[in-house]
């Protein structure tokens, strides 16, 4: 039977810091490039709810038996924060929703994990990470955020394998390169030549490991990606592979950065949207040992579209002043608005309304086609009680009827840019925007819905939708 | 089913109003027994002669208790009574109510607010235990989507519309700084508030209502027993109020450029009244002004004028204190403040006022008519309550 990807999505986060702009404020730190940025608004959990959204649109007939989440930075511990994205996902209640967590291996471990469960029917694994350093710190300026998500599946009618999986291999030391203890925000690594002696002889043995299980040659790998925290390690080992010239891909680091426990997902999800059928593609993560994956495309690889692909994302990317990057971080504290801050979210409120507050939900009069946002047991026309429809407006595009600017109102971020928009379909809903520069914001517009975390408080993530500019790869 | 009305079977006999401002120095207590005080003193009556009291607090305090320990009111009773920032004038509606249905003889409306002790800017809603999906904009960026709505609508254009609602907020500081108990007591140049600082979409300071503690109060007694305690009475023609149902939220078909809520206890209150000709009938009219784009639209919802016209009217100094119809001659919202509980009945309180003739000179209006209309809001556009009153001096 064959086993692999039937479908796969990157999301690279809208905002981008110019590491040059580090050292301008620090007089070191930063370099060459720029790293891609998480909005105040977005966590590991909504980055992967909008790959796992990317990924399931380019996979259309599929129907995964498991949702699991695997980042370094979750938005939760004890609590499964892949729950959130099977409720934000709409995935049944027989679904099951694991947590792979803390590990910066726990990302390729989980993509691993499914692709050799052959026969086990459709897994969605879901990668993401948001990547901090202390200003000026190497990781400051190599860490990235992002998320992938990857639909692995046994070949089928209606869900082909796009890139069958033809083996792998992984090794495993115990040596410490990098750490961090719960509660910190930033990695400590050590003296960074030990984990370059250590991770090269790792990477080359599973390497070859892993091109025997596979069955080909270096020579015959068509596109391939070393990735890892260890950058050094990382550019050493790539020398090393034997594979042809050209052969050794963009591993994005000097668009996106390093993300952690997403990124053999991500990179995988950049490889897949620029090969054509019948390549070898492989992947080399170096995390606590090193892992290698390597697929070959098949002919259904010319039938699939990607929903966005990574690298118009990557095109589509607007800078953020460092300043801004600092606060978001939580580096520095700006004065907040002069009001006060939202209260916690009602758990049995927001239980009551998963559809709605996760999946963005409403209901649709039967008699008169009324489309309610949030959903209603009566109808604001007619006076139908009890007689609607679910309707999904999550991945309806809108039209921006009105807007403000909200200097005041209490956010994160302030100010707050509001729209009153008119959905494709039918329904209204004033939501906020996100992602947006308030000065080109026009009536007239078109957005499109996106997950997000409005705010924290008494340690509760309030996740809902926000709405985002409807952008083409050459916008911005 | 219809809307019957009480025209001309309840009149008020004694009103007070503290000065609206930022009063650090007085606590709830302090502005309802200063506010019932000099209501009490108006009407020759003593707290225990009142038979019932309705008090109208948005969130400064809860239950008639609030009012009642204050006062020392002994075994009354007592109601507290919230509708947004209609809520002053619902206490006034509830205690007319409940006279003209003989159940009392006499009864005390009291609306009071304290917003000054939060610590932040504005107005902050009670927070009610819910999902984390309920929008958190501030009222004035709500109400803010309304004038550029208004200007594309009718041809407004931004300069155009942006000397309309100076114009508005010149007017009201006008008023208020010709009124002793007004927050803002200063004339301000239409080139000030064109400058303020910005605080949603185009709306600068100087376009929002001034946020203040205050209280004020209303004795209400039978219409033929009204002269047993004044010989200028204000009769009560028309009380409506109608709640919207939160639909212009989510309906396409609404624009933001009228309040339906606000043109429906419009249409009603006329009707109690017998009023065919809004433009002509007041010697003055108390607006909802919490925003100038508020105040421009309200002049359409009332039908003091036609649809489209009303920021000619504001140019042409149709609404000014002497001009055709005067419209918040006290300084309304914006520059007599904005302490929700009490705005309702501070409207009436300058309805009573100018009707009797006993506003101080320099800002008496002509009262040759004897009708006054007050109009009260809460809520934002799409989700809004509207309250309408048409007072006079004259029974028929």
């Amino acid at each position: 039977m064959t086993r692999g990807i039937v479908g796969i999505a990157g999301y690279v986060p809208y905002r981008r810091l110019q590491r040059a702009e580090v050292a301008k404020v620090f007089g070191s730190g930063g370099g060459k490039g720029a790293r891609s940025v998480a909005s105040h608004d977005e966590d590991t959990t909504t980055m992967g709810v909008e790959a796992a959204r990317r990924a399931l649109r380019s996979a259309p007939g599929a129907a995964p038996g498991a949702l699991w989440f695997a980042t370094a930075t979750p938005a939760y511990l004890d609590k499964t924060n892949a729950a959130t994205l099977h409720a934000a996902l709409r995935q049944p209640a027989e679904v099951a929703a694991f947590d792979f967590g803390g590990a910066l291996r726990s990302g390729p471990g989980a993509l691993r994990s499914a692709l050799d469960a052959t026969g086990s029917g459709t897994t969605l694994v879901v990668v993401a990470d948001l990547r901090d350093g202390l200003p000026t710190s190497g990781d400051e300026a190599a860490g990235g955020d992002g998320a992938a998500a990857v639909l692995v599946g046994d070949d089928a009618p209606g869900t082909p394998v796009i890139a069958e999986f033809l083996g792998g291999a992984s090794v495993t030391d115990e040596f410490l390169d990098r750490w961090r203890t719960p509660g910190d925000r930033r990695s400590r690594t050590w003296e960074e030549r030990f984990g370059e002696t250590r991770y090269v002889p790792l990477g080359a043995d599973a390497w070859q490991s892993g091109l025997k299980a596979a069955g080909v040659t270096a020579e015959e790998v068509d596109r391939v990606v070393v990735t890892g925290m260890h950058g050094r390690a990382a550019k050493a080992l790539g020398r090393k592979l034997g594979v042809r010239d050209g052969a050794l891909a963009d591993d994005l680091s000097t668009t996106v950065g390093q993300t952690g426990a997403a990124h053999a997902g991500l990179v995988l999800a950049s490889l897949l949207e620029q090969s054509a059928p019948g390549e070898v593609v492989a992947v080399v993560s170096l995390a606590d040992g090193a892992d290698v994956l390597v697929f070959r495309t098949t002919g259904a690889l010319a039938d699939w579209s990607p929903t966005d692909p990574v690298a118009d994302q990557v095109a589509a990317g607007a800078d953020l002043p460092y300043g801004k990057f600092l606060t978001w971080r939580g580096m520095v504290t700006p004065e907040p608005p002069r009001r006060p801050e939202p209260q916690r979210v009602s758990s049995s409120a927001a239980w009551r309304n998963e559809d709605w507050k996760f999946g963005f939900v409403g209901s649709q009069d039967r008699t008169s086609g009324a489309v309610h946002l949030p959903p209603s047991r009566v109808s604001m026309q007619g006076g139908a009680v009890d007689d609607m429809v679910p309707v999904d407006r999550a991945d309806a595009e809108a039209t921006i009827a009105t807007y403000t600017i909200d200097r005041l109102a209490y956010s994160p971020s302030p100010p707050i840019v509001f729209a009153v928009l008119d959905f494709d379909g039918g329904g209204r809903f004033p939501v906020e925007l996100t992602d947006v520069d308030p000065d080109t914001v026009d009536i007239g517009d078109r957005v499109r819905m996106t997950f997000r975390k409005l705010y924290t408080s008494d340690g509760i993530h309030d996740y809902f939708w926000k709405a985002t500019p409807v952008r083409t790869a050459t916008a911005g | 089913m219809a809307s019957h009305g009480i025209k001309d079977r309840v009149a008020i006999i004694g009103m007070g109003c503290t000065r609206f401002a930022e009063h650090w120095d007085k606590s709830l207590d302090d502005l309802i027994v200063d506010a019932a005080e000099e209501t009490f003193a108006s009407a020759g009556l003593t707290k225990d002669e009142i038979d019932a009291y309705w008090f109208g607090t948005a969130q400064s305090g809860m239950s008639g208790i609030t009012l009642a320990r204050p006062l020392q009111l002994q075994g009354k009773p007592v109601t507290r009574v919230e509708n947004y920032c209609t809520t002053g004038s619902e206490a006034l509606r509830a205690a007319a109510y409940a006279v003209a249905s003989g159940a009392y003889d006499i009864a005390m409306a009291v609306g009071a607010e304290k917003v000054k002790d939060s610590g932040y800017q504005g107005l902050n809603a009670f927070p009610i235990p819910n999902d984390g999906t309920a929008r958190t904009l501030t009222a004035a960026a709500m109400f803010s989507m309304v004038a550029p709505a208004y200007g594309k609508k009718y041809g407004v254009g931004e300069d155009e519309l942006t000397e309309v609602l100076a114009r508005i907020s010149w007017k009201n500081h006008q008023n208020g700084a010709r009124n002793p108990r007004a927050q803002f007591r200063k004339e301000v140049s239409t080139e000030t508030i064109c400058a303020s600082p910005r605080v949603a979409g185009r709306l600068g300071v100087f376009d929002c209502a001034g946020v203040a503690d205050g209280a004020a109060a209303a004795i209400v007694v039978r219409a033929e027993d009204a002269l047993k305690y004044t010989d200028k009475p204000i009769y009560i023609k028309a009380l409506s109020f109608a709640a919207g149902s939160g639909a212009g939220l989510i309906d396409p078909e609404y624009d933001y450029t009228w309040f339906p809520e606000c043109a429906t206890a419009a249409q009603d209150a006329y009707a109690q009244a017998g009023i065919t000709d809004p433009r002509n009938e007041f010697a003055m009219a108390e607006v909802h002004d919490c925003f100038t784009p508020t105040e421009l639209v309200l002049m359409e919802d009332l039908g003091f004028a036609a649809r489209g016209t009303a920021w000619k009217e504001v140019l042409a100094g149709t609404f000014d204190r002497d001009g055709a119809l005067p419209v918040n001659p006290d300084g309304g919202l914006k520059s007599f403040g904005h302490p929700v509980g009490a705005s309702g009945l501070r409207m009436f309180f300058e309805a009573w006022l100018q009707l009797r003739g006993e506003a101080t000179p320099e800002r008496q209006i002509q009262t040759d008519k004897k009708l006054a209309l007050t109009h009260n809001l809460g809520g934002y556009p799409g989700e809004m309550v509207s309250f309408v009153s048409v007072v006079g001096t004259e029974l028929g």
